[in-house]
């Protein structure tokens, strides 16, 4: 047992407002901080998708003021296709880089990770004050690309070589919005390293005493193995990113190929090659979907047990199969590249460890919902979001069977249903994950609730809403809808025109919804009711001990002693239905990890 | 709340599997001699993926259901098996599951790509550029002549940079537009890109295959019915990606010698 | 009320006028200057100009259902006239030229119109569609040169777009989307004219003084031709160019 928890950086509260609040080293406005900027991203890319989905479905209609927004993307109003390019890439890559990672991850990591583990603050607090203010800059170079030369680049989030090597000439933003691009992702992958490096640490080394790592509640365990993943997958982004920006102001041909031809010129480079970009940027991008959705993982188990008042069925199984979601997520990559080229033998052996890969999922869902019965489930906004984001997860899930198998994705690649799939077990879930957690931890990160009736009320609207958009998604992809097209010209994709329209109006309606979830949040950050104690959900883990909001130093002057395992609820004789962690009640209960 | 929730979760699953079981959006139809491996495979996996679906889905309903207004002495039940129950369950089910779709579907896979096209199959050149796909046939000499990338010129109609004045085999090369095939004959299609990454997908033909820049690929097919299908491009290639689409006109052999005759005098 | 109206339409017209006696004077002032007239012709017969394949695009073929496309590297007139020859003044020093038409390069049933577009350095033009498919304007310019290279859409119903050129130069211009489609920006310095069907053609607002007047051909190549222009007066200069 580790007690070297005690003081391992002490620092006492800061008293002016840039120290407090700005250039803060307490990970609570850290996390505060990371969860305002996620906030901001999350509004920015969803109206990019109402554009885009405003374009899809309704095509010759004008968008009053689009022209505002790019000097040359929208000339009259008139969207061109670049500029639906643009919107997409820079949708794509705010939401996976800007909201998946920083909310569920770095926000509410930040703020609850040192709480769970009994910790006065992360063991670097400078490092994970860089960590925001690294990451903010990132985003401020990715946005700076809007009004910057061509325009943001059209590559998409993944950014395929050679497209994104060769220059302007490869059509608009792929110069100077491909450098902003690439150097706003490494600077983003140095923050992340950063938080990483504070998030192992502080799981290992700062625990409180009594605090073994078996003892350590499902979300510290979530954030645990999504920092390990983040510190392998984002120390292999970054220099993908600069090889890719030394392409373009360093003439290397990294990824240029040789004799490519655009405007009758040959352009220059030589033996550059496109799969070594894609084998870079899966080995990255697929860890970084599990680094997006692990971490929604523990909050939803969190969230559940707590709404249940029972503990899982098995703590431990969940635990490995997290850790096994992880390992696996590195040996999975190559299911993205099944068509891509790569030798045929290798899309084999990459479908295999995806198939594989759904036992773990299958267990944690199956640990879910067995868990579910018998229990005596809780109905508010939390269990709601947390619930809906097991019916995402399942839906999104299923569609991964049929991308698992390289024969089936002769079919499907690069379609809608692709869109639907990720959209579903990564987006709306995650979203659904964050959601859940922000009802739950109000009270505890504000020291007020947020009103139900509004929160019921965006629950309602983003279930149905997200399904209205997401599953018609598969449908347009069996029948062969190509993704990341601005228009559909081809004679086969006339008939699906309506079911564009659809997702269209449900697009726009879910996104409503949203903006009833920004209401609350801000109405009951200032006017909210006073929660009416430190425990409103009657919770065990250690966020619950302490004050609300909890004191600079976390615990006050006395730091928590750990008698027993996360989640004693329900438990037989004892007082009440739940017993905390800090508890020093004797327990009859047999199993109790040491 | 709970039950409306319960209830909502059903007929949302429900909806969700209608429009696949009436094959309202269906797949675009089969040319192919090796697709009906892959439309056995998707069968088999939606059968699977489908009732997954559905069953889990019904189950989350029916547990929220059932133990959301729990009575004030109701006491915590555990599920019959316990964890460990379930974890054997996802390995038997999920296991088998996933283990028979791999083995199996290896068959469709190797269909397309561990086999070697037939001696007799007919090559036929395609180029991928920003944004159009053209074609070279071999012409009578049944080879085709080198390429030289600096002798593109779209200007001139030289889409491949052929030399027709010094490379005696470019003399006969057929260059279209369009891709026409005849019917029943296996093709073995040479693919390689002008510019950036592209991709060759002819959802009726069952095929989708990159372009990669600096690598020749490889293709081979028969297709089985007479009709004019589209040519798209699935990989986002720049601004025009969208419009990057070619005819694939699949005829009788009548038909081709005499297109190809025609397109030979255009050259 | 009335009254202000009426006041508002007199002061209106006496602007106009005002303005259209200042645009009248200018050409009046340029009547004392004289002009290059001449005629291009193609030695032999016209090179055989490839039938365009538009299948890619619908919406293309369908234009040209009735009217094969042809490309335009050499349209030559019924009597040999050679078009799309641009003509300019060698080493012209002079001012700019005031412009007396706004150009207007237009992209009509997938093929540009015209083919070769002259103009002088930075003089500006409009790039502007017809067509009811997307069309992306990329012309190549020499980076030495200074121009800048850009490449930008121009989906159905956009507004045209204005443009210039800073230095001197041929600069191609094509449409990826539709790779049969193009054309060439012809940037000059000074007075220039484009050969019409026919091969005719006439430089206007060229003052007095001894000149070399250069034919450029985008494939042919380019020729001079030294000439004397008087005061009021028309010289001429003929060309004749071997197909390539
Ligand atoms: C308001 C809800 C959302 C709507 C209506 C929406 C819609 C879209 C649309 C229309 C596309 C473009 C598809 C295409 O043209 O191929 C897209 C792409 C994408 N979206 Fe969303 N989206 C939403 C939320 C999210 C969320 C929460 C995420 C977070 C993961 C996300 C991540 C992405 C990614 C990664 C892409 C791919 C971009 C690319 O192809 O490079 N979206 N979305
Ligand atoms: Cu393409
Ligand atoms: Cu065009």
């Amino acid at each position: 047992m580790h007690d070297m928890s005690t003081h391992a950086v002490p620092h006492g509260a800061p008293t002016s407002f840039i120290r407090k609040h700005v250039f803060s080293i307490d990970h609570k406005v850290i996390g505060k901080q990371y969860y305002a900027l996620a906030l901001l991203a999350a509004l920015i890319g969803m109206v990019l998708s109402w554009i885009m989905r405003l374009h899809l479905g309704y095509g010759s209609l004008a968008i009053p003021g689009l022209h505002l927004l790019s000097k040359n993307g929208a000339p009259g109003d008139v969207m061109t296709p670049e500029y639906y390019l643009q919107l997409m890439t820079m949708h794509g890559t705010i939401m996976v880089f800007f909201v998946l990672t920083t909310a569920p991850f770095a926000a509410f990591g930040n703020f609850f990770l040192p709480i769970q583990t009994g910790a006065e603050d992360m063991p670097f607090p400078h490092f994970n004050m860089m960590s925001f203010w690294v990451t903010f800059t990132a985003f401020l170079v990715l946005v700076a690309s809007f009004f910057t030369g061509t325009g943001p680049t059209l590559g998409g989030w993944t950014q395929y070589a050679p497209l994104s090597a060769i220059g302007d000439v490869g059509g608009p933003g792929e110069g100077l919005g491909v450098v902003l691009w690439a150097a706003s992702i490494a600077i983003f992958c140095i923050g992340q390293l950063l938080g990483s490096l504070n998030f192992i640490t502080t799981t290992l080394d700062m625990r409180c005493k009594g605090m073994s790592l078996m003892r350590l509640p499902l979300t510290a365990w979530a954030w645990f193995i999504t920092s390990i993943m983040g510190l392998t997958a984002f120390a292999v982004l970054m220099p993908a990113c600069l090889l890719l920006i030394l392409d373009h102001v360093a003439g290397t041909s990294f990824f240029r190929p040789s004799n490519a031809v655009i405007n009758d010129q040959v352009l220059p480079g030589s033996g550059g090659s496109t799969l070594l970009w894609q084998h870079l940027f899966w080995f990255f991008g697929h860890p970084e979907v599990y680094i997006a959705i692990v971490p929604g993982l523990g909050i939803v188990s969190h969230v559940l047990i707590t709404n249940m008042r029972r503990p899982m069925l098995s703590h431990r199984v969940l635990i490995y199969s997290m850790g096994a979601l992880a390992l696996l997520s590195y040996m999975v990559y190559g299911h993205h590249m099944f068509v891509s080229g790569m030798n045929p033998v290798s899309s084999l052996a990459f479908s295999f460890p995806t198939l594989v890969i759904t036992i773990p999922s299958t267990i944690v869902v199956l640990i879910w919902l067995g868990s579910l019965y018998g229990s005596r489930l809780r109905i508010n906004s939390a269990s709601l979001f947390a619930l809906g984001f097991i019916s995402m997860f399942i839906s999104g899930g299923v569609s991964g069977f049929f991308l698992a198998q390289p024969s089936i994705d002769i079919m499907l690649h690069a379609t809608y249903f692709v869109v639907g799939h990720f959209h579903l077990v990564m987006g709306v879930a995650a979203m659904f994950g964050i959601f859940a957690g922000t009802y739950f931890w109000f009270p505890k990160m504000t020291g007020r609730m947020m009103n139900e009736t509004l929160g019921k009320v965006h629950f309602w609207m983003s279930f149905v809403g997200a399904y209205c958009i997401f599953m018609p998604f598969h449908y347009l992809g069996i029948a062969g809808n190509v993704r990341r097209y601005q228009a559909f010209t081809d004679d086969y994709l006339i008939p699906l025109i309506p079911v564009h329209k659809f997702i269209t109006i449900a697009a726009l309606f879910t996104g409503f919804a949203q903006l009833i979830f920004v209401y609350n949040l801000i109405h009951s950050r200032f006017w909210g009711k006073v929660a009416p104690n430190d425990n409103p959900w009657e919770g065990t883990s250690l966020e619950w001990s302490t004050a609300t909001p909890p004191p600079h130093n976390n615990f006050g002057d006395k730091m928590p002693v750990v008698y027993h395992d996360p989640y004693q609820y329900s438990v037989e004789g004892a007082s009440t239905d739940y017993v905390m962690q800090t508890s020093t009640e004797q327990l009859k209960n047999t199993d109790e990890e040491k | 709340m709970a039950k409306i929730f319960a209830v909502t979760i059903i007929l949302i699953a429900i909806a969700s599997a209608i429009p696949i079981v009436m094959h309202m959006w269906p797949m675009p139809q089969d040319i192919s001699t090796h697709g009906y491996l892959i439309d056995e495979q998707y069968t088999d996996t939606m059968w699977e993926a489908g009732l997954s679906f559905l069953a889990s889905q019904f189950l989350l309903a029916f547990f929220i259901w059932k133990f959301s207004s729990p009575k004030p002495g109701d006491k915590i039940k555990s599920f019959p098996g316990g964890a460990k129950g379930l974890v054997i369950a996802a390995f038997l089910l999920v296991g088998t599951e996933c283990l028979a779709l791999g083995v199996f579907g290896v068959k469709a896979w190797a269909s397309v790509y561990f086999t070697a096209p037939s001696a007799n199959a007919m090559p036929i050149q395609v180029q991928a550029g920003q944004f159009a796909f053209y074609f070279r046939y071999p012409g009578p000499d049944g080879t085709f002549g080198p390429l030289h990338p600096d002798k593109i010129s779209e200007a001139n109609a030289n889409f491949f940079g052929l030399d027709t004045t010094n490379d005696p085999d470019s003399k006969d090369d057929i260059v279209t537009a369009e891709m026409a095939i005849p019917v029943n004959r296996e093709i073995h299609l040479l693919m390689h890109s002008k510019d950036v990454g592209h991709s060759f997908y002819v959802p009726e033909l069952r095929v989708q295959q990159d372009f990669v820049p600096g690598l020749d690929v490889t293709l081979h097919f028969t297709a089985t019915k007479i009709g004019k299908y589209e040519i798209v491009c699935t990989q986002l290639c720049g601004l025009g990606h969208y419009n990057m689409k070619a005819y694939l006109e699949v005829m009788s052999q009548e038909d081709y010698d005499a297109w190809i005759k025609q397109q030979a005098a255009l050259q | 009320m009335r009254n202000r109206h009426n006041l508002a339409v007199v002061l209106s017209a006496v602007v106009l006028v005002g303005c259209a006696a200042l645009i009248l004077s200018q050409g009046v002032n340029a009547a004392g200057e004289g002009k290059i007239t001449g005629t291009v012709k193609l030695d032999g017969p016209a090179p055989h100009m490839k039938g365009i394949d538009m299948s890619k695009d619908p919406y293309c073929s369908k234009a040209h259902a009735s009217d094969p496309a042809h490309y335009e590297t050499y349209v030559a007139g019924a009597n040999g006239g050679l078009a799309n020859v641009v003509l300019y003044i060698d080493g012209w020093t002079g001012a700019a030229q005031a412009s007396n038409a706004v150009l207007v390069f237009d992209q009509r049933n997938c093929m540009y119109t015209p083919h070769v577009l002259a103009m002088d350095t930075g003089e500006s033009f409009k790039v502007q569609t017809s067509d009811q498919t997307a069309h992306n304007i990329h012309p190549n310019p020499n980076p030495m040169t200074g121009n800048i290279p850009w490449n930008q859409s121009q989906p159905p119903g956009s507004p045209p777009v204005e443009k210039s050129w800073k230095a001197t130069e041929f600069i191609p211009v094509k449409c990826n989307i539709h790779p049969w489609m193009n054309g060439w920006f012809a940037v000059v310095k000074g007075p220039y004219a484009t050969s019409d069907e026919n091969g005719n053609f006439t430089i206007n607002n060229v003052p007095p003084g001894n000149y070399t007047v250069t034919a450029w051909h985008e494939a042919a190549g380019t020729q001079t031709q030294k000439v004397t222009v008087a005061a009021g007066a028309a010289a001429s200069a003929n060309f004749t160019f071997k197909a390539k």
